[in-house]
């Protein structure tokens, strides 16, 4: 926190409050991730794909639909659907009624080739058509045009269901299984993501989304917001000499006022999400719900001997921490103002988050939040530090010495070893986190 | 003759690159298995591993070329191969000095040490990119093809070229040398016999006199020959790119595990499983179709299964079957 502040004096207020908003999104994503490790001790690689989920969501919340699109392709794309539902609906028929054979195994398989071949032949000239409308601004379905909003509650119920799914396939595993499984799942949903481009433009991004909070230009033009901004800045401005000086240096931090204002906004919001967040976790760490959850992550076999349902606790959990990692994804894309399939990478959106859960304590909700601001933050300005520690040592070299202009131009990959070295220095010495877990005994 | 065009057809664009790629996807996973065997964690720093082993050969590669030193017809790369295992060995027992070692002797659960190889994999991206940058580099030279389309069509006087890159030829032959010496070490060797009963049951290998150390010191330098080996041949084959390594991890994995993990047969089946099944399922059938049905029946699409986007995601989602059906992998995993 204090270092933020120390960020907005000494490089800009607009990149503190950017920093701030990031390490707020990590938090959510850490507290989510944080259920499922610390809470039952499940370990979720494939937090980038509940991210990828989410901000998959705001597009299709919150895009106008596009027309064009929709009269092209539209029915055979809903015929798709009802085909899926209809393999999902026969599937678990089959499954419910006809006894466990090699009959039913040639049933299931049957129908899911079937439904693919149909599929495939429907949709495959519909999506073409969809692609060939206005390539270079739509050439996908758009979304429904409702409020950006309410995007991160579908953000959150799309990775319930990922999770659902992924719980039932993978929960079975054990944990380091679990993990390669996760991540390799994830990377499956970020592909189809990025690939499919009838549904969100794909590799080509979707730019210009709503946003909850006003944007800069309307600012700039509203009355109130100037006035705002000339009461704020009054001594600063009485020192300019003449009128047109003034309008100037009013104008220059209308603009900038404006970005803050903006970025304010976007803070207040994220902050309401992180406190409900924090105080739900609390309750639920608390409740008899949250002893029977670590009753079970401490030992599965007393457990279920207890008469707990594990298979149903974890598949619970499991869908409880991504769906908050579905949110936080949502927040992130609403923010960014932009959806970029292609930005879902192992590195940034499942790793670091990880390093962030271990960092800041595993099993403590407080723990996960500062873990989220303190590794977001070094991760962001690990450049500007390794570049002053660099200049700090090489001071003695001539600035053309090779080995010098390489470190500095190599600065930004400091971020990595910062990280690592963070992880493992934490790992050694304090593996429970910075602020451990705390159990209350009743 | 049309079915020997069609059959050429499918040599040249699917059986030798799916070779080619399974033998690269075979060395890591064998890598993997025998971490994963001897000393019992998923090591999530595989890819950046072969990556920094590669990252030595491009080096010294490029001092090679600046000194005049070359490998005739051969890739320069093959020369420098002894000195960067050197390196790489030198570097993981390092690493396991003074991070895994810890752990290994308070015997900690093996998602702590998943966790903590996590952070190796951060450590060893920034020393990777900071020492040679994250750019695509190529560094193949020599001849690049042994039999070009245009010879082998004057040759045999078909229709269809075949053609064979050097370092297809170079992955395969290499790779069959060294999985077969290293299968002979692991169970025709003493030391062999004692990595796979350390294995199969620690204590059991403890009380019957197996020096520990040993076991581990052994399999680090076994694990660096091959992840050193896996990278520079897949660096020639494509282009050496830090970012592409930290990727191949995962089918990297994916090919461990469908073997059955523990398992070095296994991981070396899985391997050419995974390749053949990325190529196979991503490669359009036209012009192979063209070949062997009549006219009438000819295809007008590109009797594509699959687009090639999704060849990762291929990989995947075999592994994801194979983990609900047989989950210790098709060989029967847990095993050295």
């Amino acid at each position: 926190m204090f270092l933020i502040i120390l960020v907005g004096i000494f490089q800009s207020w607009s990149i503190a409050l950017t920093i701030f908003n990031y390490c707020m999104i990590s938090a959510v994503m850490t507290l989510g991730a944080n259920i499922q490790w610390g809470y039952a001790g499940l370990i979720n690689f494939g937090i980038m794909g509940y991210t990828a989920l989410g901000g998959l969501a705001v597009v299709l919340v919150s895009v106008a639909p596009v027309p064009e699109a929709w009269n092209v392709g539209g029915v055979n794309m809903m015929t798709c659907l009802g085909i899926i539902i209809l393999m999902i609906f026969s599937t678990r028929y089959i499954l419910k009624n006809i006894q466990r054979s090699n009959k039913r195994n040639y049933l299931i398989a049957g129908i899911i080739i079937v439904g693919l071949i149909l599929i495939k032949i429907i949709a495959g000239p519909a999506i073409e058509q969809i692609e060939a409308v206005d390539p270079a601004k739509t050439g996908f379905l758009g979304g429904l045009g409702l409020p950006v909003l309410f995007s991160w509650i579908v953000g959150g119920l799309f990775a319930a269901g990922l999770a659902f799914i992924v719980g039932k396939v993978a929960l079975g595993l054990r944990a380091d299984y679990l993990a390669i499984a996760t991540l390799l799942i994830a990377e499956i949903v970020v592909s189809i993501i990025k690939h499919e481009d009838w549904l969100a433009r794909g590799v080509k991004n979707v730019i210009g989304l709503k946003r909850p909070a006003p944007y800069e230009i309307d600012l700039q033009t509203s009355p109130w917001f100037i006035n705002l901004v000339e009461k704020f800045h009054s001594a600063k401005l009485d020192l300019a000499n003449s009128l047109s000086e003034r309008q100037d240096i009013l104008n220059q931090l209308v603009i900038d006022a404006s970005s803050v204002y903006v970025k304010l906004c976007f803070a207040g919001l994220f902050l309401v999400v992180v406190i409900i967040l924090l105080i739900i976790t609390q309750k639920a760490l608390y409740s008899p719900w949250g002893r029977m959850m670590r009753a079970i992550r401490d030992n599965e076999e007393a457990a279920s001997a207890m008469g707990k349902n594990v298979v149903k606790q974890h598949l619970f959990i499991f869908i409880l921490g991504s769906a908050i990692v579905g949110i936080a994804g949502a927040m992130m894309v609403t923010n960014d103002g932009l959806f970029t399939p292609g930005s879902y990478r192992p590195m940034r959106y499942t790793f670091v988050i990880w390093v962030m859960v271990i960092v800041g304590g595993t099993g403590n909700n407080f723990g996960a939040i500062l873990g989220g601001f303190v590794v977001w933050f070094l991760w962001v300005e690990a450049a500007p530090i390794a570049l002053f520690f660099i200049n700090l040592f090489t001071a003695h070299l001539p600035e053309t010495n090779e080995i010098k202009v390489h470190l500095i131009n190599s600065a930004p990959y400091f971020r990595f070893l910062l990280v690592g070295i963070g992880l493992l220095l934490i790992m050694r010495f304090r593996p429970q986190g910075i602020i451990p877990e705390k159990i209350i005994k009743q | 003759m049309d079915l020997i065009n069609a059959v050429i057809v499918l040599l040249n664009y699917t059986i030798i690159p799916a070779l080619t790629y399974g033998s690269q996807l075979a060395l890591g996973a064998i890598f993997v298995t025998l971490i994963y065997g001897i000393l019992r964690f998923a090591n999530f720093a595989t890819g950046d591993m072969m990556s920094f082993g590669t990252m030595f050969a491009v080096l010294l590669t490029y001092y090679f070329q600046s000194i005049g030193i070359n490998f005739g017809f051969l890739p320069t790369a093959l020369l420098t191969i002894p000195f960067a295992i050197f390196m790489m060995i030198l570097y993981m027992l390092i690493i396991d000095q003074t991070v895994f070692k810890y752990y290994r002797i308070k015997k900690s659960p093996p998602v702590m040490l998943a966790m903590v190889s996590v952070g190796v994999m951060f450590v060893t991206q920034a020393i990777i990119r900071i020492i040679i940058g994250p750019t695509d580099r190529r560094f193949l030279d020599g001849e690049k093809f042994i039999l070009k389309a245009t010879e082998f069509k004057e040759m045999t006087g078909l229709v269809e070229g075949l053609t064979v890159k050097s370092t297809q030829m170079i992955t395969i032959v290499v790779t069959i040398i060294v999985v077969a010496i290293m299968f002979w070490f692991l169970n025709k060797t003493k030391t062999g016999t004692s990595m796979r009963a350390y294995s199969d049951n620690e204590d059991l290998a403890l009380l019957s006199g197996i020096d520990p150390k040993k076991v581990v010191l052994i399999t680090w330098v076994i694990a660096g020959i091959l992840a050193t080996i896996g990278g520079i041949l897949y660096g020639l084959d494509k282009s050496y790119r830090p970012f592409v390594y930290f990727n191949n991890m995962l089918p990297i994995f994916a090919a461990a595990i469908v073997g059955g993990i523990g398992n070095p047969y296994g991981a070396f089946f899985g391997g050419y499983v995974i390749a053949f099944a990325e190529i196979f399922l991503t490669y359009a059938y036209k012009r192979f179709l063209v070949y062997i049905l009549p006219e009438s029946l000819e295809p007008n699409s590109l009797m594509q299964l699959l687009s090639t986007d999704y060849k990762f995601a291929i990989s995947f989602s075999i592994l994801v079957i194979v983990l609900i059906f047989r989950p210790s992998g098709i060989f029967e995993g847990k095993r050295i």
